[in-house]
Formats: structure tokens, sequence, C-alpha cells
């Protein structure tokens, strides 16, 4: 088959030594960043980007680092769910139900073996659903003219912040926001100067990579700032990890709980506005419905941690469809993934299969790499990461400050960057206080001007009739789930997040 | 109430920002749209949603005591002395002074924060500059 003839060209270039090793650091590095309190997949690629970037590699070599660090990062991040119930991001949270109880009953090695195995479950089979399914979606984005992509950008904006979003006003804001930062610059098509107050280092727009660096990594260190001395983990590390290998009569009895959990944890992933919270979150009540016969979930089910495990890692392998089929990114993290691919030069969508096959292909192979080196890496050594967790965060947030400042002075070198790179830490910090969602907004200055373009295109070639827009049913399908998806929440979300909270609540209750 | 502010504000914003766009100079060559039209569709949803805090805000967040606001201020001044001086003194003895800093505030003892931020400057130095060749700001002396 075609696939499997694209995906042997993709392993023969991801399995060069070079590429190897560099995934062997990704992984390594990622585990680290993500067990680290107060870092995560999204922070920790985002500080890396702009490192990765100076470096040098080349895009293929880049990518397989720093997607190595993601999924490393995912993989860290259980360690503190389940040792400290402190979720390292949203998705991790429903692995806490179970994950933390187990750890009190002294059996947290076992619960972190267990988790690393229902991770690689639902990574793993994402990955195959994305290799059969991307091509798929692709033959159908060359559909798309100029005025359906308006309509998709449109979609991920109004769906991004997902069914359980608490408020789309903020939501809507934080889009224009961004998009808005995006207009900054000489204008692509007419060549004038746009907002730029006639600074010179304006015309250039504001590079993402600023942005992101200060939105995610800068806010975290004013938000240790603000919190000095209340939270942290210091004291709990010393937790008994018990056994590290999981038992075969668990994994056995985990198995159809995975199987059914990587199904809805993927279809989460790929349609719009669902993404790895809600795959996890599905995933864990699903399984609850169904095996929870004798109420043990919550108290330290070995199901109850396994299927949200394999649901958010099958939701986060899911999210990838559309992002590099479409170019539009569903999720935060996929946000940031695009992030990547656009410093690296690439633009994904319908074309990238077609101009870059060795990119998206040697991209899965590293995934499926990834992968199988985390589960390797893990079990035996996941003794050496919980130490990790015993950094003190007042001498990790001074790190993390100077090797964010590092990356971005390393781009140009110039005081001015690093300058509105603060500007965007104390922004992103602020909007964090009132709920501001600080996604929309990289995807906004990640998008703006793609969106645009798309927008003056359609009416360029309808000769400004801006009826245009919603002239196919392909695109007035677009507006409708795009219209529906930011309408839902508003409706529904306040239950659903009722919902999740009473579950986390009552899990908290059980196990105190 | 923050909800309130940050309506009013983003309102303003969003005036400011339809405002500067209507001064945007059109060039010789156009297109149906324009440079104008995408920035006023933003400013509009910038200005709805402003509008939507006000009329219907959150609950009240939490925000620090003055001492702590204060105290996250002089770090703010800390970075941006750090961005400006960085080319003038050159990344090591930069990095020292505002690493230890941050560490010092962050509730290391003082001398041990000093230790602290020379380790993560010279740290990072080897890592990035002497491993990995990244350039690095250099100071007078060269590093």
């Amino acid at each position: 088959m075609d696939v499997f003839s694209s995906l042997a060209d993709g392993f023969a270039i991801a399995l060069t030594w070079q590429n190897l090793a560099l995934a062997l650091i990704g992984c390594l590095l990622g585990t680290i960043i993500g067990a680290l309190p107060g870092l995560g997949p999204s922070n920790g690629v985002a500080i890396l980007i702009p490192l990765a970037f100076t470096l040098g590699l080349e895009p293929t070599a880049a990518l397989i680092l720093l997607t190595s660090v993601y999924y490393g990062a995912m993989y860290g991040g259980r360690i503190s769910s389940i040792l400290l119930n402190i979720p390292g991001d949203e998705p991790a949270l429903m692995t806490t139900l179970d994950g933390y109880p187990m750890a009190q009953q002294g059996r947290a090695g076992e619960a972190l073996a267990l988790s690393g195995v229902a991770s690689f479950v639902g990574a793993f089979f994402a990955t195959w659903g994305l290799v059969f399914l991307a091509p798929q979606l692709v033959s159908i984005a060359l559909l798309f003219g100029p005025a359906e992509y308006f309509a998709l950008f449109t979609l991920a904006f109004a769906t991004l912040g997902g069914i359980a979003s608490k408020n789309q006003g903020k939501a809507a804001f934080a889009a224009a926001l961004g998009l808005g930062i995006a207009m900054i610059g000489v204008d692509g098509q007419t060549g004038v100067p746009r907002f730029t107050f006639g600074e010179v280092h304006l015309y250039d727009g504001i590079d993402f990579l600023v942005a992101l660096v200060g939105l995610f990594a800068l806010s975290e260190v004013f938000v240790f700032l603000e919190q000095r001395g209340e939270a942290t983990g210091e004291a709990k590390g010393k937790m008994k990890l018990g056994r590290i290998t999981p038992r075969l009569a668990i994994l056995a009895k985990c198995v159809p709980t995975m199987a059914r959990s990587t199904v809805l944890g993927f279809i989460a992933g790929v349609l719009p506005g669902a993404g790895a919270s809600l795959g996890s979150f599905i995933a864990y009540s699903g399984e609850k419905r169904l095996a929870d016969k004798e109420g043990t979930f919550g108290t330290g089910d070995e199901r109850g941690l396994a299927a949200p495990e394999a649901g958010n890692n099958a939701a986060a392998g899911g999210a990838l469809v559309p992002m590099l089929a479409l170019g539009v990114p569903g999720s935060g993290t996929t946000a940031v993934l695009l992030a990547m691919l656009l410093a690296l030069n690439i633009t994904p969508g319908p074309l990238l299969f077609q101009q870059n096959p060795d990119v998206v292909w040697g991209l899965i192979a590293a995934l499926f790499i990834g992968n199988v080196m985390l589960l390797a890496l893990n079990i035996p050594m996941v003794g050496l990461f919980v130490r990790v967790l015993l950094v003190p965060p007042r001498i990790l947030m001074p790190i993390v400050a100077m090797v964010s400042f590092v990356g971005i002075y390393g781009i140009s070198g110039s005081s001015f960057d690093l300058l509105v790179m603060i500007a965007f830490g104390v922004l992103g910090w602020g909007l964090r206080k009132i709920d501001v969602p600080l996604v929309p907004i990289i995807l906004g200055i990640l998008l703006g001007n793609a969106m645009e373009a798309n927008l003056r295109r359609a009416l360029t070639i309808s000769d400004g009739d801006w009826s245009i827009l919603v002239a196919s049913p392909l695109a007035i399908t677009l507006w409708v789930i795009a219209i529906v998806g930011f309408v839902l929440p508003i409706l529904f979300g306040k239950r659903l997040r009722r919902r999740m909270a009473v579950k986390k609540d009552q899990a908290g209750s059980a196990s105190d | 109430m923050s909800d309130r502010v940050f309506g009013c504000i983003g309102l303003l914003l969003a005036v400011f920002f339809i405002w500067q766009a209507s001064q945007i100079q059109l060039g010789f060559i156009t297109d149906p749209v324009g440079p104008k039209v995408f920035p006023y569709i933003i400013g509009g949803v910038l200005g709805l949603s402003s509008l939507y805090a006000l009329i219907r805000p959150d609950p009240e967040a939490r925000w620090p005591r003055l001492t702590t606001l204060f105290e996250m201020a002089v770090s703010l001044a800390v970075m941006i002395a750090y961005a400006v001086l960085l080319p003038v003194l050159g990344f090591v003895i930069a990095t020292v002074f505002a690493a230890a800093y941050l560490t010092w505030r962050l509730g290391t003892s003082p001398l041990w924060s000093l230790v602290t931020g020379v380790l993560t400057s010279l740290g990072i130095y080897t890592v990035f500059h002497l491993i990995l060749g990244l350039s690095l700001a250099k100071g007078p002396l060269g590093f």
C-alpha cells in the first residue's frame, strides 16, 4: 500500500544515528521538563523552539528533537499528577483521580508504570490512526478554496476553547487580540506599514516566538513570584515508590479499558473543539459507567488510571490529524507544535504531504520512535525522574527565565525583542489572573496573516462580492460548525464543567 | 470589578485599534478588500467581547496584596534592566545578578542566592555557548 511505503521512507529518514540520538536526548529532556513543577508540554516546547532554531538544526532533525521533547513532557507530567496530586496540565486532571490514591496506598511505582503503558498504547494506536486518516483528509482539503480556508480558520478559533470553555467572550477577546498583534508590520499584499507607529523594529511584525516564550514561559515565572512560598511540592516528594513494574494480571485487566479509551480519545482529538482534556474526560467517565461495578473508581482503581491516560494520549495523536492535513490546530498543544513547524519554515496543510513528504513521514516515524523509547526509558528510570520533583521552584524558575532570555536573544541579538518578551510575560500573567485563555492569542498571532490573506484572495476572485464566503456547501458547513461550536459551550459548558468538578471533589473526599 | 476594568481597557484598545486602522495609508496597488478591512473586523470582535465582559463580569479574580505586587514590580524592573544591560555587561555577569536576585526573592538565603546565580550563569554559558555553540551577548571582558 501507498501509506506503508511512505511510512517506510519516513523511518529511513528518522533512523539515522544522529536522529536517534536527538530523539533520545529529546525524550530524556522532555520527561524531566514534564516532571518539573510549573513546566509542561506547552511551555517546555515553547522555551526550546527558539533554541532549536538558533542551533541551526535541519528541519527534520529539529522536528524529531522537539516532538520527542513534547511526548516526553506528556509522559513526565504524569509523575507529578500521580505522586503529588498536582496535574501538570489540564488533560492530566483525570489522571490524578485514581493515580494519587494508588500512590497513597504505596503503589506509586506500579501506577507510574501502568500509566506509562496506557499512554504508550493510546499514543501508538493514535499514530496509526494519523497514518491512515491524515492522507484521507488531505484529499478533502484539496477541495478548499480561499473562502473555505477563511471559514476553516474561523472554525478553529470558534471551537478552540472546547465544550468545557469557561467564558466564550474572553476566548473571542483573546483570539481578536492575537489576530490584532499579527496585523502589526508591513502588509504583505500592498506593502504599506500597519500599526508600526514609525518604529522600525515593528516593520517585520512581532515574532511569534517572542510572544510564545513570553506568554507561556515567562508568565509562569511571574506566577511563581506572586505565590512565592505558597504552592510547591517540596516537602511531599518523599513518596514510597513500591514495585516499578506492573503485574501482568493488572495489565490484562486493563486491556479492554485501554482499547475503548484509545478509540474514544482519538475521535475526541480529531473533532474540532474537543481536544485532549475532553478526550481524557470522556474516556474516564465512559469507563466508569461501563466497568465500575464495585464502585472502586476514584479509590485507586487501575482501570481508572489507564482510561484517562490512554484517552488523552490518543486524543493528542488525533489532534495532529487536522493540524498536519489542514494546517489548523484544534488545541493548545497542537498550536505550539504549529509554531514549531512555522519556525522551521514548514507550512502545514494539504500541500505539505505533496511538497515535503520527507518532513511529514519523518515526523510520523519520529512519533513511533519517541513512543517506544519513552516506554523503554520510563519503566526502568522512573526512580530517577521522580527525583526531579525535588528541584525547588525558587532555583528552577530563575533558570527558566534565563533560558527564555537566551533563546530569544539568540534569534535576533536585540534587546528590543527581550523587552517585547517581558511585556508578553506581564500580559500573560495579568490575563491568566482574569481567566482569559492564552492559547487563542498565540493561535491568532500564528494564523492571522494567513487568515487575512485567504479572505482577501477570496474577495479578489469574486471581485469584492462578500457572498463568496458562503457560496459553496463546504463553506456553509464550516460556518455552521463554527457557530454551533461557539454557542454550545455557552449553553452546556457550565453543566459539563460542574460534572468534571464534582468528579474531582468526590475523588478528593474519598482519598483524603 | 476586575472584569469591568478589563472590559473598559479592552474597549479603549478596540477603539484605538480601529482608529489606527483607519489611519493606514493606502498604496497605489490595492485589492478589493485593502489593508484596512480585516483590522476593522478584528477591532469589532475586540470591542464586542470587551463589552460582554463589561456587562456580564465573572466573579472577582484574586489579586495579590500590594506588597506582593510591589515585589513583582521590582522583579519586573530587574528583568527590564537585564534586557537592556545584557549587551553592555555581557551574558555571564548580567545573568549572575539577575538569577541571584530572582532566586533570592523566591526565598533562597542571600549567600546561597549568589552561589545559585553564579552556578546558573556558568551552567547556561557552558551548555549553550561552549557545548552547543550558541552566540550569547559578549561583554567588555569577552564573555
